[in-house]
């Protein structure tokens, strides 16, 4: 395509005038934005042990029982699995597949969607029966944590909305997706995160 | 070669009046916002702390109440971290990283103009608490249990909590974009040895913000979970433990030291060589230092809590490592030293401002090394010898490079060359103040003095002391003052400062004073570490492209190099004038208002607004196709 290279000016010189992966610059700040998010989750995580070992013995205190499991494994089952679908589109793009770029991100977004009203409408409200984020320190870290999480898959979503409306638009092509790429990335990271919070939140405390 | 810089003048000119006033996304003009917004900062922080020495200029005054004076001094150390010297240091990035590297902009211009106008909004927020007679009042390091709702129920601590949350977001865009700009738009030939040891400081400072910021971040969301909602971190009766604050905000807060030490420590490394006449002595070591000093701020925190009462095995630790601070600091002095006794010293204002640095610094980092002994630290805790300490690393470490960076740097972003003359006196007057106020609080702490305390008895020993302090900071004042006048004067009727007035080694003196909105007409292929020196043919801005030079000339663009070997890889579109950013900062700092004063219909308007407006930015026009 004619528009994809452009003249330095140099004699005879064309550099492309797109660019993917490493070459952009958009992706190098998401992988800047991700590390310093990776620094946040980590703070709030460490904290979480910080005051776990600070508490005494027993933990959760109070007479709270040790997380169910069952649910957030099944949550957790759905939120990884979203990840295939996501990273299925971000392959087909690079071959210019559109049809798959734009069923990959659906299904990448109604798993992220299922996981979310688990999350919200199933899993806090049964939590809610025993502590809130008002009851002791260990519920405060339960709800911040968890719900900083939740935030994010929240934010995955609208992002996946405006790249979802891109594609259908047919924003993207084999030589131009750098944001397909860079909601991947976002994508995978919530995803990763998650391993970090449900092994500290839910598993932690029956060990 | 006229027609190239005609057709670039077409495409980069943002025009003039209200829109492009509120839309631009020059870096040299977002760059220069962060110096004057600073520099007011920098004066209001500076009243503040005139005021607390004429409180303490004889025993038993009664100037201010002890309750002003917490606020004082509070507002003062907060408006000075983070509202000045890191605001500052990234205003002079700003300007000179894309001129240093030979780009046209920084890698994402409206984040950029983003990052400044939050920076802006979060300062307005933190000081509209005088205005309502609240101001944070428990130190700049806010501890707990005494910030906690029970024993400051005020807004206080809302602005201080909600402010640094806010300023955060500015400090992180602006990071992200300093490192990706550093790692992709260095012109062609540029590669990781060649690049100016000023660029590796603000790369060393915008790793140390992506890694140290969250941490604060954290600590004051936290902060304000417990105050506002009644969540559980920091009281101990509901399972939390206030030490945890601690251990955060020193987490961040030691980093965040020397993240305002570290571009101060790559300005000096760029104007040395320069007034040397001779390239940087020990240019690896000095890079290597500045990147050991980055990992380490992250392992001495402890430091600020010798006095808690923490295990001893991690007070042996943290000493250990505190003392190994002194190692990449000793380095840069010697490289620094060897590079002056080598060459030809030119004694110009930007060089009296970098001895006297390296002077105060010197004094700054020997008390330094003294904390690093426990027994020491915990005789002379929260007295006036730490104000000291401080304020040799802090003022002397940051403030005297500023300054430096102002008459080095004056004379391309005015286009006039600042008067030497009052710039010696301003030095001297600076100098001899700035010792006189903090040299005797070294004694008056020594003798005891706490810090933080609003008046003192008489019979103490401390009273010649403090006045000789509180003389100290009008001289010093003064001499400020002389530097502002300096500046206002040679912007109107300086004499031209031409390309080049100091014959200096890096990119920006190859392009015209003040350089075009395009930067350079060509983007350079550059062949060595000095290259104003060692290529001619780059005068002007100008290289020919049979020389290397890259027009670019066919749209909005800039070049996309290999992070490495800075070879040319693509061709990138930049984003042009924006209203968005500015808009997007006025919907964040309603929702911000509407938190502080618990008003929920406001935070959520707020919020909902930034993510409209957040849309607005993003919304693809025109082209719908990604670029
Ligand atoms: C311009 C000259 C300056 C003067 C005259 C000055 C003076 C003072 C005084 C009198 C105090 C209060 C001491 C007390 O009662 O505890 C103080 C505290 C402080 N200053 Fe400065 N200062 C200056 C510049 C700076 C600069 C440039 C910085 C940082 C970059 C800075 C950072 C601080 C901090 C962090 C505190 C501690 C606040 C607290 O106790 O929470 N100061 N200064």
């Amino acid at each position: 395509m004619e528009r994809d290279i452009e003249p330095t000016g140099r004699v005879d010189e064309f550099l492309p005038s797109y660019a993917n992966g490493s070459t952009s610059f958009a992706w190098w700040g998401m992988a800047w934005l991700i590390a310093t998010e990776a620094a946040l989750f980590a703070t709030v995580i460490v904290s979480y042990w910080y005051i776990r070992f600070r508490s005494g013995p027993i933990w959760p205190p109070d007479g709270i029982a040790a997380p169910e499991l069952a649910l957030p494994l099944v949550m957790s089952a759905i939120l990884w699995s979203s990840s295939i679908p996501v990273h299925l589109a971000d392959r087909a793009i690079r071959r210019g597949d559109q049809r798959r770029l734009r069923f990959g991100l659906l299904a990448g977004l109604l798993l992220g969607a299922a996981f979310l009203s688990l999350q919200f409408a199933v899993e806090y409200p049964s939590v809610l029966d025993e502590f809130t984020a008002r009851t002791n320190a260990y519920g405060s870290m339960f709800f911040t944590l968890t719900g900083l999480h939740g935030l994010h898959v929240l934010v995955g979503l609208a992002f996946s909305v405006w790249v979802q409306v891109r594609a259908w638009r047919g924003a993207f092509d084999e030589r131009r997706h750098v944001s397909v790429q860079n909601f991947a990335m976002y994508w995978h990271f919530v995803d990763v995160v998650w391993l970090f919070v449900l092994l500290t939140v839910y598993v932690s405390p029956h060990l | 070669m006229a027609s190239y810089a005609e057709r670039l003048e077409l495409v980069w000119h943002e025009g003039t009046g209200l829109s492009a006033w509120a839309g631009t996304v020059d870096h040299k003009r977002i760059g220069l916002r962060y110096l004057y917004t600073g520099f007011v900062f920098f004066v209001l922080a500076g009243l503040e702390s005139t005021l607390m020495r004429v409180q303490l200029a004889a025993p038993g005054l009664e100037v201010l109440s002890p309750q002003t004076y917490n606020e004082l001094f509070s507002m003062h150390g907060v408006t000075m971290m983070f509202l000045v010297a890191t605001p500052i240091l990234s205003g002079f990035g700003n300007y000179f990283v894309p001129l240093m590297i030979g780009a046209r902009d920084m890698a994402f211009p409206r984040l950029n103009a983003f990052g400044y106008w939050v920076f802006l909004a979060a300062g307005v927020f933190l000081n509209s608490a005088f205005l309502v007679g609240q101001a944070p009042d428990d130190g700049w390091f806010n501890y707990l249990p005494l910030a906690s709702e029970q024993f400051t129920p005020t807004l206080a601590i809302d602005f201080y909590a909600l402010g640094l949350i806010f300023i955060g977001i500015s400090t992180t865009a602006g990071a992200i974009n300093f490192i990706v700009t550093i790692l992709k738009l260095r012109a062609p030939g540029m590669t990781l040895n060649r690049i100016p040891i000023f660029v590796w400081g603000e790369l060393a400072f915008a790793l140390t913000v992506v890694f140290a910021l969250p941490v604060l971040t954290v600590a004051n969301v936290f902060l304000e979970l417990e105050r506002k909602f009644g969540f559980h971190f920091y009281d101990a009766d509901g399972g939390g433990d206030p030490v945890l604050w601690q251990h955060l905000f020193w987490f961040f807060g030691h980093p965040e030291v020397y993240l305002i030490v570290l571009p101060a420590l790559g300005l000096v490394s760029s104007i040395i060589p320069t007034f040397s006449r001779r390239p940087m002595i020990g240019y690896t070591y000095i890079v290597l230092a500045e990147l050991f000093i980055f990992v380490i701020s992250f392992g001495v925190w402890v430091h600020h809590m010798f006095a808690v009462g923490l295990p001893t095995i991690a007070l042996g630790i943290i000493s250990a490592a505190s003392f190994m601070v002194v190692i990449p600091s000793g380095t840069q002095i010697f490289a620094w030293l060897a590079t002056m006794v080598s060459g030809r010293l030119v004694l110009s204002t930007a060089m009296h401002f970098v001895l006297g640095f390296l002077v105060l610094f010197v004094i700054g980092g020997l008390t330094g090394a003294m904390f690093s002994a426990v027994p020491f630290d915990q005789a002379t805790t929260d007295s006036y010898f730490v104000v000291a300490h401080f304020h040799y690393v802090l003022a002397g470490g940051a403030m005297f490079p500023m300054f430096a960076g102002l008459y080095y740097w004056g004379p391309k972003m005015l286009g006039h060359l600042l008067d030497e003359r009052l710039g010696k006196i301003s030095f001297w007057l600076m100098f001899v103040g700035f010792n006189l106020t903090f040299f005797p609080m070294h004694i008056a702490g020594l003798l005891g003095q706490p810090r933080r305390t609003y008046t003192y008895a008489s019979g103490l020993g401390w009273d010649l002391h403090n006045l000789l302090s509180t003389i100290g900071v009008f001289v010093l004042g003064a001499g400020i003052l002389v530097t502002f006048w300096n500046w206002f004067r040679s912007r109107a009727h300086g004499e031209p400062a031409g390309e080049d007035p100091w014959s200096g080694d890096t990119l920006e003196w190859t392009t015209t004073s003040p350089p075009p909105e395009y930067n350079f007409t060509t983007i350079p292929t550059v062949r060595s570490r000095e290259p104003a020196w060692d290529q001619p043919e780059l005068i002007g801005g100008a290289q020919p492209p049979e020389d290397g030079g890259r027009p670019l000339t066919d749209g909005h663009t800039t070049l996309a190099t290999t992070l490495a070997d800075a070879d040319p890889q693509a061709i990138v579109h930049m984003p042009h004038a924006s209203p968005w950013p500015l808009f997007l900062t006025l919907a964040l700092m309603l929702a911000f208002y509407g938190v502080l004063l618990s008003s929920w219909m406001v935070a959520a308007v707020g919020a909902v607004a930034s993510a409209g407006t957040l849309m607005g930015w993003l919304w693809p026009r025109g082209e719908t196709q990604e670029t």
